[in-house]
């Protein structure tokens, strides 16, 4: 089983392809979990269809494609209908759940997520889907590692979508409200911001960020209705780990988490692909409450 | 707290409705056999998530575990399990009655011990975790467990564990296995409406109602949350182990760790009967099941859609359920005492 590490010292070269995948794919992750960051610190709502929207975002563009939409002329396109499907999702079920305990809103949204894996499940069918992007793969170190281009351009378009949410929160007066609603909602609506709008908004552009993810996966990697449930459980890893309004901490586990992943895919064999997601998760949750119980030992 | 009053007349009706059940429907003795399971599934759900305030997405983590044990225990007494396995139900076991019983309840009896003894670990490491968290941390140890049974060779991997064939008919086996789910229903049943009337009863609802304040008063906070959880996965175990030999056949994804159907169905159920309710389980898991079986073939494959809306309008909507917007409509017929100062309203279940 574990065979593949003598694998890694005798060819070095392996782990630049093992390094180099799980940094394009974790800019991904890093994308969706700061969404999910957004939505859990604005408005105290923990998005268990995280996932689900990123496959989701992942089915338009692949659907764009058969139109003869370039996935990346696709991606606006995918923005926008998601921005709308999050408005909507906020007007319809979202909004009567935020104010609510939090098993609430995680089951709110674990049955959305159910339904938005078998409608997709219905529309599209159980196949495994690539959105074609007709780049070329590029070969180095004597063709021991294989970079697609693709991959490079998936890399940079996380980078300037990820500038461009953090510049928008940063800059524009929406995202100072919405930055100033996650503060101290209260305060906000004393201060004439509508709360409401606030929220909905946010969730919408959540929606949105996750649908960019999924078009990037769909590009560089594979989508199917029920492979949301890992891509949510990896963003709460990821958010779990580096804690609520912490971007640098977000990116670093992010990428982390990608390289992670490829590395116990390639020693333990892809079926443990998955399974090191859920247990990090657990590991995770269990390390984040023996840091908890230290902190009231120290209290007390 | 939770002196039952309810009549004798309705205990009566329940047994004989259980008994009399496969005598009238025969071809339907399967369905109703799981709704037994249903029930017993809520019923434990309940304990922990209904009146103990700890909501778990991954209790099915117990089901399968059972199911697992029990699969492995009832072919090492016959067998070599690794080679029972490796030859992917190439040789099937064929017992007769007294082995094939033996080997049974060998089975359930070491899924309900170690299921236990899986709460006591896990518990003392999940327990610690508060309300989101510990949803989304049970659920993270039901996938596990279902993606680490899937590589694991020896139980047989993603390709399962055939289990020992019945020696009667299948008419007879079905009707077993009724009596069995039957009793193991009932039996959860007395012993939760029992545990809700003693002091047990009363601590895990102070922990659901602020665990802080439980604390302060002297309440064993993490030693109750352990046993809350022992006493749900010892009920959980008994019933992986015996749907297993109905199925007949243990594997990770659909039958033993079905995290997204069996798993999630049990919070529906206690939610649309009214959780932190004795009765509320009971009626939810019936309506939900009967629904289920009389819609679930006509919807063509919408049927999941129509169960996430299901969820989703639950919890969202409807989230007090049967039994407690009957209580909000009729509290005098509880006994309760509706004071007109709002305070005592939700004072007993």
């Amino acid at each position: 089983m574990l065979g593949n590490i003598d694998l890694l010292t005798l060819a070095p070269v392996l782990n630049i392809q093992l390094l180099l995948d799980g940094l394009f794919i974790g800019s991904i992750f890093v994308l969706a979990a700061y969404g999910l960051a957004l939505v859990w610190g604005v408005m105290n709502v923990k998005n268990l269809a995280q996932g689900e929207f990123v496959i989701m975002g992942g089915y338009f563009a692949w659907h764009l494609t058969t139109f003869g939409i370039h996935p990346i002329v696709g991606l606006p396109i995918v923005i926008a209908i998601m921005f709308v499907f999050g408005w909507l999702l906020y007007v319809l079920i979202i909004k009567w759940v935020v104010t609510r305990d939090l098993f609430t809103s995680l089951l709110a949204t674990f049955g959305v997520a159910l339904v938005v894996q078998q409608a997709l499940n219905l529309a599209y069918g159980p196949e495994v889907r690539t959105a074609d992007s007709g780049f070329s793969t590029r070969t180095l170190f004597d063709g021991l590692v294989t970079v697609a281009e693709i991959k490079v351009i998936s890399f940079f378009l996380c980078i300037l979508l990820a500038g461009a949410v953090v510049l928008f929160m940063k800059k524009s007066r929406m995202g100072q409200a919405i930055r100033a609603t996650a503060q101290d909602a209260r305060a906000a609506r004393v201060m004439g911001i509508d709360t409401e709008k606030i929220y909905a908004f946010t969730f919408a552009l959540n929606a949105a960020i996750c649908g960019a993810a999924g078009v990037l996966i769909s590009m560089i990697w594979v989508i199917q209705p029920f492979y949301g449930v890992a891509h949510s459980i990896r963003s709460f890893v990821i958010v779990t780990a580096a804690g609520l309004g912490n971007l640098p901490g977000v990116i670093i586990t992010g990428l982390g988490l990608g390289v992670a992943e490829q590395y116990s895919g390639f020693v333990l064999g892809a079926e443990f692909q998955q399974a090191t997601v859920v247990i990090l998760l657990v590991v995770v949750l269990v390390w984040r409450q023996i840091q908890l119980a230290r902190h009231r030992q120290y209290i007390q | 707290m939770s002196t039952d009053q309810t009549s004798w007349i309705v205990y009566v009706l329940v047994l004989i409705a259980g008994i009399v059940a496969p005598l009238v429907f025969p071809s339907y003795v399967n369905q109703i056999s799981v709704l037994w399971l249903m029930i017993l599934f809520a019923l434990t759900w309940d304990i922990v998530g209904g009146q103990m305030g700890y909501n778990s997405l991954g209790n099915i983590f117990f089901f399968g575990a059972g199911m697992y044990v029990s699969a492995v225990v009832q072919i090492a007494i016959f067998t070599d399990v690794g080679a029972y396995t490796s030859a992917r139900g190439g040789e099937q076991l064929v017992l007769d009655y007294g082995d094939y019983f033996l080997g049974l309840f060998a089975g359930i009896g070491s899924a309900a011990i170690a299921c236990v003894l899986f709460a006591i670990v896990l518990g003392w490491i999940m327990l610690g975790l508060r309300g989101p968290y510990f949803a989304i941390g049970t659920l993270g140890v039901a996938l596990a467990a279902r993606e680490l049974a899937g590589t694991w060779e020896w139980i047989g991997g993603g390709s399962g564990i055939a289990m020992p064939v019945y020696p009667g008919l299948p008419d007879e086996k079905s009707l077993v296995f009724y009596i069995l789910f039957f009793v193991l229903a009932v039996l959860t049943f007395l012993y939760v409406r029992w545990l809700y009337s003693t002091r047990f009863g009363l601590a895990i609802n102070a922990i659901r109602d602020d665990e802080e304040k439980a604390e302060a008063m002297g309440i064993h906070t993490m030693r109750h949350k352990i046993v809350a959880w022992a006493i749900s996965a010892f009920f959980l175990g008994m019933s992986g182990a015996v749907f297993g030999n109905v199925t007949g056949f243990v594997e990770p994804l659909e039958v033993a760790f079905p995290a997204a159907t069996f798993g999630i169905f049990m919070v529906v159920m206690s939610l649309l009967g009214g959780k932190g309710t004795l009765w509320g389980p009971v009626i939810g898991a019936t309506v939900f099941h009967v629904i289920k079986e009389v819609t679930w073939t006509y919807m063509l494959g919408w049927q999941w859609v129509a169960l996430g809306v299901l969820i989703i309008v639950n919890v969202v909507f409807f989230q007090q359920g049967i039994l407690g917007w009957v209580k909000e409509k009729w509290p005098e017929k509880f006994g309760l005492v509706v004071d007109d100062r709002g305070a005592s309203r939700e004072a007993s279940s």
